[in-house]
């Protein structure tokens, strides 16, 4: 059976050509970006070459990009790392860093933890699209607030928030801005100054690189403790020797993205939608998240009766890999907390599915879906006490 | 995901027995909460003390829908004494294990039985 990959927010594949560039760093040029050698040096070289290739996707400087193991890692640099900087205010009435209920566990879970040790966080509301509230951000600001962290796209549902807004906002207010892009990056154009971004957290494998590599961007006067101590390296940012062939990846990986950015958000957007139009069709069926301010390539969907890990494994029986982000997905139990901030209730929550699309996704590969999916729906359905309690009620 | 799963609730899942509504059903059983997101219930024909017809229709994940199908096997032709008997360690030991994070809030299938039961006892003491 033919499979069809449709969860590029969990990972995608790393490009051929992504993967050619980092070979020569496993084996040849497998120097210590550290050593004044001349296997040093090549890898010391790969090294700067694709922190400009990083920092240009961005359109950042290269001094400003700061190599980690991944996204969750960034998050946790930024957050903690200005914290840290900031202990004194834990005394002061706060908020001390504002944040929304919508944000990834990377940061929830680093703003939870600081919560614990005396922080203040507030954790501001959207709509029922996902759209943070500007108002109560506003509002929200003391004196004592000295980090807003929004996440530039979401990753369940795709809603992207109005950063340039939340950018604007937090200059006026000379709060330090941080943005998690993971699932942003590749697929919106992002500009750190035009949208006054001091912290940015990005991930390779969101975007055909590999895993294990991430990136944050300090944009020029954003001083921040370290979280990991050691040797140095990274500025004394982040020590731990640099992982070359995984960053070298990772530079390709941005460097493809930046000449395909647009022809990639086209084509993507209009599969996207063909996909929703399909999807719709089905009775009871839901988008969630905005109709327009998402992600090009992510079509977040709920299901009225039925459980969404039942339909992702009934999916996969048909080839198709998506993804649910409802209970009983991966190993949490709980129903998302993304769909509970945009007000779905827990009962239509567990009915969720995302498709997520990635270049190397087809026409007719959508056709399929949208050919596959109602059976399966139904099926389900005829399961499903309570569909049928809901079929009853209005027959 | 499916890789947490045993085949046999893999297979359970994919060609679920006895799935259904029984209309005219002696008892039935309703357990779990949409909340949670498992909902299971329980439809059963007694005949001579025993269970000579069983249905199950499931809200949940695969663990919740495997579980319910294999309920409906163990429970066929056995008497009402000997169904009140099966546990949820018995459901989840026939589906060769279910994954630990599964064996609270998707293996409701003997409460969803015994609930059936007990309803047919109700019922039949009321007339």
């Amino acid at each position: 059976m033919k499979r069809i990959y449709m969860d590029h927010a969990a990972t995608t594949p790393v490009d051929k050509e992504v993967v050619n560039a980092m070979l020569p760093y496993f084996s040849q040029k497998y120097g210590n970006a550290s050593s004044i050698h001349s296997f040093g040096m090549d890898a010391f070289e790969a090294l700067s070459e694709s922190r400009k290739k990083v920092a240009d996707l961005i359109h950042a400087r290269e001094q400003e990009i700061i190599f980690t193991a991944g996204g969750t890692e960034s998050d946790n640099m930024a957050i903690k790392g200005i914290a840290y900087n900031n202990k004194d205010k834990i005394s002061l009435d706060g908020p001390h860093i504002i944040t929304s209920e919508i944000e990834h566990p990377a940061v929830l879970e680093t703003c939870r933890y600081l919560e614990k040790q005396g922080f203040k966080i507030k954790y501001l509301p959207v709509d029922k699209y996902g759209i943070v509230n500007i108002d109560e951000l506003e509002k929200s600001i003391s004196k004592d607030t000295f980090l807003i962290s929004i996440m530039y796209a979401n990753n369940e549902i795709g809603t992207i928030e109005p950063i340039k807004e939340i950018g604007h906002i937090a200059k006026e207010n000379d709060i330090v801005f941080h943005t998690d892009a993971v699932q942003a990056i590749g697929k919106t154009p992002i500009d750190v100054n035009k949208s006054n971004i001091d912290l940015l957290s990005i991930s390779s494998h969101k975007i055909y690189g590999p895993k294990g590599v991430g990136a944050l961007f300090i944009g020029e006067g954003i001083r921040l403790q370290p979280i990991i101590h050691g040797g140095g390296h990274e500025r004394g940012l982040r020590s731990s020797t640099e992982n070359i062939p995984g960053i070298v990846g990772f530079g390709k990986a941005c460097e493809l993205a930046e000449t395909r950015i647009e022809k990639d958000a086209k084509y993507l957007t209009q599969l996207r939608d063909k996909l929703i139009n399909g999807v719709l069709e089905i009775e009871e069926s839901y988008l969630n998240g905005h109709p327009t301010k998402r992600l090009a390539n992510n079509a977040h969907f709920r299901f009225t009766g039925i459980e969404g890990e039942s339909l992702v494994l009934s999916l996969s029986d048909r080839g198709i890999a998506a993804a649910t982000g409802s209970a009983c997905s991966s190993k949490k139990l709980k129903s998302s907390h993304v769909l509970a901030a945009i007000g779905v209730d827990p009962e239509h929550a567990h009915g969720s599915l995302r498709f997520s699309l990635g270049r190397e996704n087809t026409e007719e590969e959508i056709s399929y879906v949208i050919d596959v999916l109602p059976s399966i729906v139904e099926r389900l359905r005829k399961m499903s006490p309570l569909w049928n309690k809901m079929e009853n009620k209005y027959s | 995901m499916s890789g947490m799963y045993s085949k046999k609730v893999m297979e359970h899942f994919r060609n679920p027995r006895n799935m259904g509504k029984i209309k005219d059903a002696d008892g039935v059983g309703t357990v779990g909460n949409p909340v949670c997101g498992d909902v299971m219930t329980i439809y059963i024909k007694i005949k001579d003390n025993k269970i000579s017809d069983i249905k199950f229709q499931t809200f949940g994940c695969a663990a919740a829908l495997a579980t319910s199908s294999m309920i409906t096997e163990i429970a066929k032709g056995k008497t009402l004494e000997e169904a009140l008997e099966i546990t949820r360690n018995d459901v989840a030991d026939e589906l060769d294990g279910l994954p630990p994070i599964k064996m609270h809030c998707s293996n409701l299938a003997a409460d969803a039985l015994h609930e059936a039961i007990k309803d047919y006892y109700k019922k039949r003491g009321k007339k």
